[in-house]
């Protein structure tokens, strides 16, 4: 029975298979490949997968590791916004997609290269550096971009060595938009609630010690104009042993406005007008924001070194509503601290030469996503319109552009004509300059190490921070995997010459059901079985 | 030669798994965390048996997709709207990334005032993700918090467009 299952897998693996290699050998099949494999990069292949039955994609990423900000960006307290991987993962597996990590294009591979290879190339790419302050002190010890503090805690490999010292009692972070409330929150957020996360160890050892009991929150403009949205604010509201420290007078006659602004904004300021008068006297820690304040300078301490507080100048607000201006004024303010975050927002980079970029604005000049002279080249995600909005504004604009592209192949703007050679060439192109790609499947063993290392901490995964330790999992030989396979297939074989039958996992799935069932109508998720030869009978019935 | 043959059965065998995998997670955590107290009641009706027709609790729900078209369903009650729309391969593009979670507003649905008013009141949890929707208006919802009830027999929900115009693009240096 049991080698009859093995036989019938085979069966269907071999078909399932031969379809995938029919899928592959299509001649005229339009061929695009996306560079990043965030979820810019994983909507934008999704749309074009879905909407051509003959489209074939590849998505090529710098990092042997996939799915970009929602695995290095998201907070790790927020497993809820990381369940897309799951779509991502469909995707990945799409018989007429392919993944390939590893590939640092604008230095293995040239645009023009893969423009060669296929018929339309999307830059998706993202946002991967920050926007300096541009101010004396920036880089005294102690101030960091938000970028790279973020990286600290979700485990980028850049930024495993970040160490930052948090043994000061107050952090300034500089900007209010959600970025800034996700680090404020992991920099309060009793230890409990983070232990159980995703959160590097490293992060979760330095925050166990962390001396921070109070978190400023400084932004330019003022309190109707916070860049965050309202989960984050609420959150921030609701972290035990911890009280807003907002002062009455920067909210004074806001209550006035509020029957005028839009709903979201409306909700937004109610909820900050609730935390100014709320909160737990005898909580231990606080967060404050302060508003209509631009960095001026990093104070150094005594030794020159390290920050120990930093000068804001206050603003004055010109024009209403969203798009007030902040100007300073010559009114300056020290604030004593011992840890800055710089979270003024992301910004794009230029990842090839070739490519249009438009430097003020940090994106690549694009109309609905068609690079600017530029014919067969695309963007999508943050490139596209700048490092602004949550993941569903990302995948709107990812399928947008997708559409865009399948509008170019219907209207023939895409010569779907010329053959194109895809992944083949490229794949080519790497292995004569000496790089090797990490495949989807491959970085499924990195996935199952770093589930394997989280386990014994209750944590979902411990990340590995280290690229070549990351490689030599995802490469770990290829004929350990035929001899597990083999070890299987023999011990199938001889259990049941043996005369002991296994319960296999489907199995074990029937006296699932029957548990259920019998909970059912007692109001319980089940009513676990006893009997293992009760167990063993409903298994194999 | 065969080495490689292996590999790629291996792979295909974890791709048959895992494809399945999402939809399945999907079902039981939205319709258990979300729609528990309609479940407990469905479960008790069941158990009295005074009535034992099962199409007591169908009810038909109709979509008016993004392009206008009309799609109607038979649903059971107890079931969110986002089960539903998961359940029975609907095609509305990107409905439900966060799986039904309050973590996005992807399966934000319009529904007709006196529905809107009938369905009670709405979680700040929920208003605060429907903050963040594209089109939002005064009956809006999301799928994932709506839970089927057969007096919504007939109900109509309208999937909103997600044009790139219609948007309201804050500066919002969001990753989350």
């Amino acid at each position: 029975m049991d080698i009859v299952g093995v036989l019938v897998l085979l069966l269907v693996c071999v078909f399932t298979a031969a379809d995938g290699w029919r899928g592959l050998s299509s001649a005229s099949s339009p061929r695009v490949c996306v560079v990043g494999g965030g979820p810019a990069g994983f909507y934008t292949a999704q749309q074009l997968l879905k909407a051509r039955q003959d489209a074939l994609v590849d998505i090529y990423e710098r990092l042997p590791v996939p799915f970009g900000l929602v695995r290095f960006g998201v907070a790790p307290d927020h497993p809820e916004v990381k369940n897309v991987i799951n779509t991502f993962t469909q995707t990945a597996h799409h018989e007429r997609c392919s993944f390939h990590g590893n590939v640092n294009v604008g230095r293995d591979v040239s645009v023009e290269e893969l423009r060669q290879a296929y018929h339309a190339v999307v830059l998706s790419n993202g946002a991967e550096a920050n926007r300096p302050m541009g101010i004396p002190g920036e880089n005294l010890s102690g101030v960091f971009a938000a970028k790279d503090f973020v990286g600290w805690y979700n485990g980028i490999p850049a930024n495993k060595e970040l160490c930052p010292d948090l043994s000061c009692e107050t952090a300034v972070i500089l900007g209010q938009g959600n970025v800034a409330l996700d680090v404020a929150r992991i920099l309060l957020s009793p230890l409990d609630m983070l232990k159980a996360t995703d959160i590097t160890q490293h992060a979760l050892n330095a925050l166990a010690g962390s001396g921070v009991r109070r978190v400023l929150i400084v932004g330019r403009r003022g309190p109707l104009q916070i860049a965050c949205t309202i989960k984050e604010l609420r959150e921030l509201g609701n972290l035990p042993n911890t009280r807003p420290e907002l002062l009455l007078g920067d909210l004074e006659g806001i209550e006035e406005t509020l029957k005028d602004l839009p709903r979201p904004r409306k909700r937004l300021t109610e909820l900050l007008l609730k935390a100014v008068n709320g909160g737990d006297n005898k909580a231990e820690k606080s967060w404050s924001f302060r508003f209509c304040r631009s960095p001026v300078e990093v104070l150094a301490g005594a030794d020159g070194k390290r920050a120990a507080g930093i000068r804001l100048a206050l603003n004055k607000l010109e024009g209403s509503g969203e798009n007030v201006r902040a100007v300073p004024t010559d009114q300056l303010e020290d604030v004593n601290c011992g840890l800055i975050i710089s979270s003024i927002g992301y910004k794009s980079i230029l990842i090839d030469p070739a490519v249009p970029f438009d430097p003020r604005r940090s994106v690549v000049p694009n109309d609905m996503g068609r690079v600017q002279d530029a014919p067969g080249l695309y963007c999508s995600g943050w490139v596209k319109r700048g490092p602004t909005g949550v993941i569903a504004t990302t995948m709107n604009d990812s399928f947008d552009t997708a559409h865009v592209i399948l509008q170019d192949m219907e209207s023939g703007l895409l010569d779907l004509s010329i053959k194109k050679p895809g992944a083949q060439a490229i794949s080519g192109l790497l292995q004569t300059r000496g790089v090797r790609t990490v495949l989807f499947s491959e970085w499924e063993k990195i996935n199952a190490e770093e589930e394997r290392r989280g386990k014994p901490h209750g944590k979902p995964r411990e990340k590995l921070l280290d690229v070549e330790e990351m490689l030599q999992i995802a490469w770990s030989s290829r004929i350990m995997d035929i001899l597990t396979f083999l070890v299987l297939l023999l011990v199938c074989v001889f259990t049941a010459a043996d005369g002991v039958r296994t319960v296999l996992f489907s199995e074990w799935e029937k006296i699932n059901a029957e548990e259920e069932r019998r909970g059912k109508p007692h109001g319980k998720p089940r009513e676990k079985l006893l009997d293992v030869e009760e167990m063993l009978q409903i298994g194999w019935s | 030669m065969s080495s490689s043959l292996v590999r790629v059965l291996l792979h295909r065998a974890a791709v048959a798994r895992v494809t399945l995998a999402p939809h399945q997670t999907l079902r039981k955590t939205s319709a258990l965390s979300r729609c528990g107290s309609v479940l407990h009641r469905q479960i008790r009706g069941i158990n009295t048996f005074t009535l034992p027709l099962r199409t007591e609790e169908k009810v038909t729900i109709n979509f008016v997709n993004r392009d206008g078209k009309k799609i109607s369903v038979t649903a059971l009650t107890g079931n969110s709207i986002l089960d539903v729309v998961v359940d029975q391969n609907l095609d509305f593009d990107g409905f439900g990334a966060c799986e039904g979670t309050l973590a996005c507003s992807t399966c934000h649905v319009i529904l007709e005032e006196d529905v809107y008013k009938k369905l009670g009141s709405i979680s700040d949890e929920e208003m605060d993700m429907l903050d963040l929707a594209y089109g939002l208006t005064d009956t809006s919802r999301l799928g994932c918090q709506v839970c089927l009830r057969k007096d919504l027999e007939g109900m109509l929900l309208r999937v909103p467009e997600t044009v790139a115009d219609a948007r309201v693009d804050s500066q919002q240096e969001s990753s989350t």
